[in-house]
């Protein structure tokens, strides 16, 4: 812990991207005004004691929009980060422990990903199922599973050739379990830094989904959502796309920043002597 | 440095003068529109992009609108009407011309209305011209409709984008390759950019002042606004309220608030449970607050309406207060009609900003009483397929911009899906008479009857807020009928 907090640029990320976790999780208990809630005669209010941020074009809050846009942001980045993890690293180890044919399939397979464009395929899922933020998870999600699955081998296959792997095939253990057992735990610590760092491209993906209309539709709300809301009345209240766009940025700092921080924090290239770690 | 100077004033001055040179006698104009039209043959598509392009523009009618919706001469210059109502002569032009270089005459005008009224039509509006029994070329300038029963608003039919004549040589490709008689002929339409038009030399009208007109389309307001103010753009017929502002107070721009014909409304499937009890539309039309549907959507350049109709209509009676907004009222409704809890409904969206708008707003007041909604955006293609043709969804909104267009109440196969045969009896009757008060009288009924009837939400009124190049003049203020019109439209210094 204490070499955690060593790294300032971590704390400050973790800090922040906390800061905007807890303001979303509170969201789903607590928001001053009800999201959902159109009032029409208090529309385009400015920051005030009453709204903190304002009112949209609709007369809602604009702080509780911020809110619940904020956690579907972390709440889809998380999930397709968590599909990306789940099927990918499993993928990218198999290549590693496995080899030969396995590995091509694998690389083949992360190509053809890699070949589409994000947004071509998550129009091609919302025209097959129509948009709403399960569609923008799958989307983002899918596209996640390639870099997990690369960033997994790669790390996989400096560790594949060491000794104490080589000793643990001597000992009998078959490719799953060298991979479960002595390439998983190697390569954790890049899956977490990369998990953090996809966490915020996938931020930034939802709002572009929603922001063109394919992400999370109405009456739930996104931050991408309020950018696409507020356009259209951009140079008359400017101040409706600042917030959230802002909104948008700050997370996304947070999470590059935090990203970065704990790479150097637990990359083990960059550490010495801890034993545990080839374990 | 002062040689720079010099040099930077002498290019300043040269470019002033070439700037003033290009500027000197301006005959073109780019006039920015939302939609893109799905084809160019008006004679074949209710949409009315279409019109907006080709109406009165590529296209005219043996009649024509003005701006004031009144009836004027078109490709006829005078008519006769029998005194029992039901024998239309028309006197056609002399020398008219298709922009492919054949002879207008009455032929054409035979084989456009027997195309319209043939077993294989695919005009939109059919039944306007359905009493049409027999169609007489009496010489190559005199035609001669008969009717079987008098229709009030004939002349102003045959004035419609739906009645343009079009040649037997050509019509088949309108769609693409659209063929009139009108003061523009068609040159391009670059699919997703924009069409463009040209003067016709040998236009049989008062020539007009443009050489040239493009429509780009630009569906996004944002862009528009920027389209607007960078000049790429002349003129828009029909801008987002949300962000008029802009150009209100802009010496260089000039916004034309008027009136149109687009009643909007919550559409509702009249066929489906359970909206075919009619508890539940008087609790949804008391759980609609206009006003702030208006004020949310339009920035209140809306006007409330009780029924169908067009509030500048001579006939209108406003019906704002058959079913005022009353939540309390909406829920004992909803209770006597057995939904003591409300109901969930699906509410499908084109993708016009005042529908996408106010249907989050109608989603937020329905859910006050109990009425959940699900909102669901559909593109156009999808919303004519599933809404309009296959009449699959529970509530829509829309905008119906036709002129009188409350005869569709009487069709039972239109997509909202309403049968009363009484209303239908009425709207045969009013369609037959041809005295003012008697038609005004009937028209009150039938609006009376669609505002206690509830058949779908009405909203209000769209408004027609134009913002145009102040340098330009002859824009039409109001839209009485669907089109934008560019004979009057001229550039001035």
């Amino acid at each position: 812990m204490k070499r955690l907090l060593s790294h300032p640029s971590l704390v400050i990320g973790l800090v922040a991207t906390l800061l905007f976790l807890a303001l979303g999780l509170l969201s789903l208990v607590w928001t001053p005004y009800p999201i959902a809630q159109i009032d029409i005669p208090r529309r385009f209010l400015a920051p005030s004691a009453a709204h903190w941020l304002g009112t949209d074009n609709l007369g809602r809050d604009m702080m509780s929009l911020v809110m619940a846009g904020t956690w579907t942001s972390f709440l889809v980045a998380a999930v397709a980060v968590a599909i990306g993890v789940g099927v990918g690293v499993p993928l990218g180890l198999a290549a590693a422990a496995w080899g030969g044919a396995v590995e091509w399939v694998v690389l083949r397979l992360t190509d053809f990903v890699f070949a589409f464009p994000a947004v071509i395929a998550a129009i091609l899922i919302t025209t097959l199922v129509g948009p709403g933020a399960v569609n923008a998870i799958v989307a983002i999600g899918i596209f996640n599973i390639p870099v997990f699955a690369r960033v997994a081998r790669g790390g996989a296959l400096s560790i594949a050739t060491l000794d104490f792997v080589a000793a643990g095939r001597l000992a009998g253990l078959g490719n799953t379990l060298i991979a479960w057992r002595h390439l998983l735990p190697n390569v954790m610590s890049l899956i977490i830094v990369q998990g953090t760092i996809q966490m915020s491209l996938g931020i930034l993906s939802e709002a572009g989904l929603s922001y063109i209309g394919l992400g999370t539709q109405p009456p739930e709300t996104s931050l991408g959502l309020m950018l696409k809301d507020a356009q259209g009345v951009f140079l008359i209240h400017p101040w409706l796309t600042l917030v959230p766009g802002l909104a948008i940025v700050l997370i996304v700092i947070a999470l590059n920043i935090a990203g970065d921080g704990l790479r150097d924090a637990i990359d083990p290239r960059l550490r010495q002597g801890n034993p545990n770690v080839l374990a | 440095m002062n040689k720079t100077l010099k040099a930077f004033g002498l290019a300043l001055a040269l470019s002033t003068a070439l700037a003033g040179m290009a500027m000197a006698q301006p005959t073109e104009v780019r006039i920015g529109v939302a939609l893109e039209p799905p084809a160019l043959d008006p004679t074949a598509g209710a949409a009315e992009a279409i019109d907006i392009v080709v109406y009165q523009n590529v296209f005219e009618g043996l009649t024509r609108i003005d701006q004031n919706g009144a009836v004027q001469p078109g490709l006829a210059d005078s008519w006769t009407i029998s005194d029992d109502g039901l024998t239309y002569t028309f006197k056609l032009h002399d020398g008219v011309t298709f922009h492919d270089g054949t002879t207008f005459d009455a032929e054409d005008v035979k084989f456009t209305f027997d195309r319209i009224l043939g077993a294989d039509s695919v005009n939109a509006h059919r039944e306007f011209y359905e009493p049409i029994t027999s169609i007489t070329v009496i010489d190559p300038l005199t035609i001669e409709l008969k009717l079987d029963r008098q229709i009030g608003r004939f002349l102003f039919d045959l004035g419609r984008g739906d009645a343009v004549i079009v040649a037997p040589e050509s019509a088949d490709n309108n769609a693409n390759d659209p063929i009139g008689t009108g003061p523009f002929a068609f040159v391009q339409w670059d699919k997703g950019s924009r069409v463009v038009l040209e003067a016709y030399g040998p236009y049989w009208g008062e020539p007009v002042h443009l050489t040239k007109a493009s429509y780009v389309f630009i569906g996004d307001t944002a862009t528009l606004t920027n389209a607007l103010l960078a000049g790429d753009i002349d003129g828009t017929n029909n801008f987002s309220t949300d962000a008029l502002a802009v150009f209100e107070n802009n010496p260089q721009f000039k916004v034309l608030v008027g009136t149109t014909e687009g009643e909007t409304i919550l559409s509702t499937n009249n066929k489906r449970p359970p909206f075919d009890n009619l508890k539940v539309r008087q609790a949804m039309a008391h759980a609609l607050d206009r006003q702030a549907i208006i004020d949310g959507t339009t920035n209140g350049y809306g006007t409330p309406i009780g029924a169908p109709f067009a509030p500048h209509n001579p006939y209108y009676v406003d019906l704002t207060g058959t079913y005022p907004y009353d939540p309390e009222a909406a829920r004992a409704l909803l209770a006597e009609a057995g939904y003591p809890d409300g109901f969930s409904a699906t509410l499908k969206l084109p993708p016009v900003p005042y529908a996408r708008t106010s249907g989050q707003i109608i989603a937020s007041q329905f859910a006050a009483v109990g009425i959940k909604l699900e909102l669901i955006n559909v593109e156009w293609a999808q919303w004519l397929e599933d809404v309009y043709a296959n009449k699959d969804f529970d509530l829509s909104i829309i905008s119906h911009v036709e002129p009188f267009d409350i005869g569709n109440y009487a069709n039972p196969d239109y997509y909202f899906g309403y049968d009363n045969p009484e209303f239908q009896a009425l709207i045969e009757t009013l369609n037959g008479t041809v005295d003012e008060t008697k038609r005004k009288a009937l028209a009150v009924e039938a609006q009376t009857i669609l505002a206690k009837d509830a058949v779908n939400g009405y909203l209000f009124e769209l408004a027609q807020t134009g913002v145009w190049n102040a340098k330009l003049t002859g824009m039409w203020q109001n839209s009485p009928i669907e089109g934008l019109v560019l004979r009057d439209i001229a550039w001035t210094e």
